[in-house]
């Protein structure tokens, strides 16, 4: 039995009246590849939110290897080991492709203004750390050749790949990916399944937000349902294809509306 | 031209930049006819442009690269001016080297001071609380028995200087009559002495200030704390959920403008050698953003020419002087229509487009030789 990387114990999120959560629990084991999935409006993104610092959790507990993380800083959760990227691209669309990585690169790196001021054998040995890693990214992502292209100026295509370098960048343990796919054409999909296939065997856990069924079912280990904020059903990909609640909720709708 | 430049061998850049020090540095001895400023002492002048391109440079820090508006930046300059006159004059006598130090420290300390609450704060609350802070300065200045109130502070230290009131030599002064360029044997400036007349010194002091900061604002800007700003400025939640501590990186951010706001406003007490609130109005605050904006911001040398447009075009065509507002007005629409950020917004596509071409040449390189082995 491998070990538990994120635990999420009966998490409940309330908006005022409006209850995006309720009492949530799955777990992610390590290496694997967990599918997060629902109709629209489910709360999978708030899944997301709460996980990486961006909403306090009402009640309930999360658990990053071995210790809660509820309640502490974004960028504190960030340098833990919990990565992500954006359902709608947010780079940093003035800074280029290179220095966008960098800034995930950072996130293990300690340089302050001392260090940089002074040219300190610190700062060196981060700077030179930070550029190999991350031109180690863009190379995996194929888009090293755009390195020192301005973020706004690369295809759309290249910028969701630009997100999971930056992503990968901050050396999580944990990454997630919302709705990576968003945009893609068929091809790029298939595309894309690999690649996260790949993000996998160089070691790192994701967690999968995505709408379309196929790429789900193709790439994941297990798959997490979620409807109107309950879990409704959790497995492997041919149990969820088969459990009639799912089907019910999410794929007795044709395939063409749901996604 | 500028793709030629970066080309060039690092020593040939190193000399170039020299040169222009140099030539920075003599430009009130040589007193080109047309740069010159007729009815007002040049030295003079050029000191104030160098006060507001250090200004321009450390604001430039917290609008231009960590994106955070600040419309009170007048304050810092004042806290610096302030701590150095009642460091030297009104309450201690302090040599002004120790007073300057300080009164950095004290402008940095109301930075860290204003910002750690206010910095909490985005957009358009920052600015009215900046603009506050500014005027809140500027009012206890004036209600302050302590600080001078409305008479302000005399007799404030001057910069020591070498070798006495004869200083280590004289320098001539270049006199331009109708075709012939002169040295002018009775216009001397005395290094290194701060007097009263002569403005020169206090002009190499203002350029090297500036050029120690540049270099500075070069070395940060260009490492993971000028990362941090500009991906705070870009999006603030999508830098702090890539592990960027926003919060640390825009108060560091404040407290650096607010240090180079003090330096230059210590600097200009000491030329001065006399001080009062009007020196801290809030139309400073407006004119520095607007050197800042003007220049385009994020670029230091944008800023630069935008701090020396402020500052000098007023007093070249000081016949116009009434109209200056007016002028300046003009000039904003124009450039908020025509260039939007600025008049030298930061270019890092050069760079791009030169990787580019190097690699499609590379390309081609290779493609030719497998083509020529087949």
């Amino acid at each position: 039995m491998s070990e538990a990387v994120l635990e999420v114990q009966n998490l409940t999120l309330k908006f005022g009246g409006l209850t995006a959560l309720d009492d949530v629990t799955f777990r992610i084991d390590e290496g694997e590849i967990l599918g997060l999935i629902g109709p629209n409006g489910a709360g999978k993104t708030t899944c997301f939110n709460a996980v990486t610092g961006v909403y306090r959790p009402t009640s309930g507990g999360i658990v990053f290897q071995g210790s809660s993380i509820v309640g502490l800083k974004k960028h504190k959760i960030t340098q833990q080991g919990i990565a992500r990227t954006f359902q709608n691209i947010r780079l940093f669309p003035t800074m280029t492709a290179l220095e966008n990585v960098l800034v995930g690169a950072d996130a293990q790196h300690a340089t302050g203004m001392i260090s940089a001021l002074f040219r300190l054998p610190k700062h060196r040995r981060e700077e030179q750390d930070g550029h190999d890693r991350a031109m180690d990214l863009l190379r995996f992502m194929g888009i090293d050749r755009k390195a020192d292209e301005l973020a706004a100026n690369l295809s759309y295509g290249d910028q969701r790949r630009l997100e999971i370098a930056r992503a990968m960048a901050t050396n999580p343990k944990l990454i997630c990916l919302d709705e990576p796919a968003a945009g893609f054409n068929p091809a790029e999909k298939v595309e894309l399944m690999n690649l996260i296939r790949r993000v996998r065997d160089r070691g790192f856990t994701v967690l999968l937000i995505e709408h379309d069924m196929k790429l789900v079912m193709g790439v994941t280990d297990r798959i997490v349902v979620l409807e109107f904020g309950r879990k409704i059903a959790e497995g492997s990909p041919s149990e969820i294809r088969d459990n009639p609640a799912v089907i019910a909720a999410y794929l007795g709708v044709d395939e063409e509306d749901a996604s | 031209m500028k793709n030629r430049f970066t080309a060039m061998p690092k020593p040939v850049k190193i000399l170039i930049w020299v040169l222009l020090a140099l030539f920075a540095y003599a430009l009130p001895l040589l007193e080109p006819p047309i740069i010159s400023t007729p009815g007002v002492d040049f030295g003079g002048v050029l000191f104030t442009v160098s006060i507001y391109c250090l200004v321009a440079l450390g604001l430039n820090i917290v609008v231009g690269y960590a994106g955070l508006l600040d419309l009170g930046y007048v304050g810092f300059y004042a806290i610096g001016a302030y701590t150095v006159a009642i460091l030297t004059s009104f309450h201690a006598s302090w040599p002004l080297l120790l007073a300057i130090p300080v009164g950095v420290v004290a402008a940095m300390v109301s930075g860290i001071i204003l910002g750690a609450p206010t910095l909490r704060v985005r957009g358009d609350y920052l600015a009215i609380v900046t603009l506050g802070f500014g005027e809140i300065i500027r009012l206890v200045a004036v209600n302050t028995e302590w600080l001078g109130d409305t008479r302000g502070i005399k007799n404030i230290a001057k910069p020591p200087g070498i070798g006495g009131e004869e200083g280590w030599f004289q320098i001539p002064h270049l006199f331009w009559g109708d075709g012939t360029v002169l040295l002018d044997s009775d216009d001397k400036t005395t290094f290194l002495f701060f007097g009263v007349l002569d403005q020169i010194p206090y002009y190499w002091m203002g350029l090297t200030a500036v050029i120690v900061v540049l270099i500075a604002d070069i070395l940060i800007k260009n490492s993971r704390v000028g990362r941090a700003w500009e991906a705070t400025r870009e999006d603030e939640d999508a830098a702090e959920l890539m592990g960027v501590p926003t919060f640390k990186f825009k108060l560091l951010a404040f407290a650096t403008g607010a240090f180079i706001g003090g330096l230059a406003g210590g600097l200009y007490a000491s030329r001065q050698g006399f001080i009062n609130p009007q020196s801290f109005l809030l139309l400073f605050s407006i004119l520095y953003l607007a050197a800042v904006v003007v220049g385009g911001q994020g670029n230091r040398w944008g800023v630069l020419v935008g701090a020396f447009l402020v500052a000098y075009l007023p007093q070249r065509f000081r016949d116009f002087d009434d109209f200056r507002v007016l002028a300046f007005g003009v000039a904003l629409v124009l450039l908020a229509t025509l260039r939007p950020e600025g008049l030298f917004p930061p270019r890092r596509t050069v760079r791009a487009k030169h990787l580019e071409q190097e690699l499609e040449e590379l390309e081609e390189g290779a493609g030719g030789e497998e083509s020529a082995r087949v």
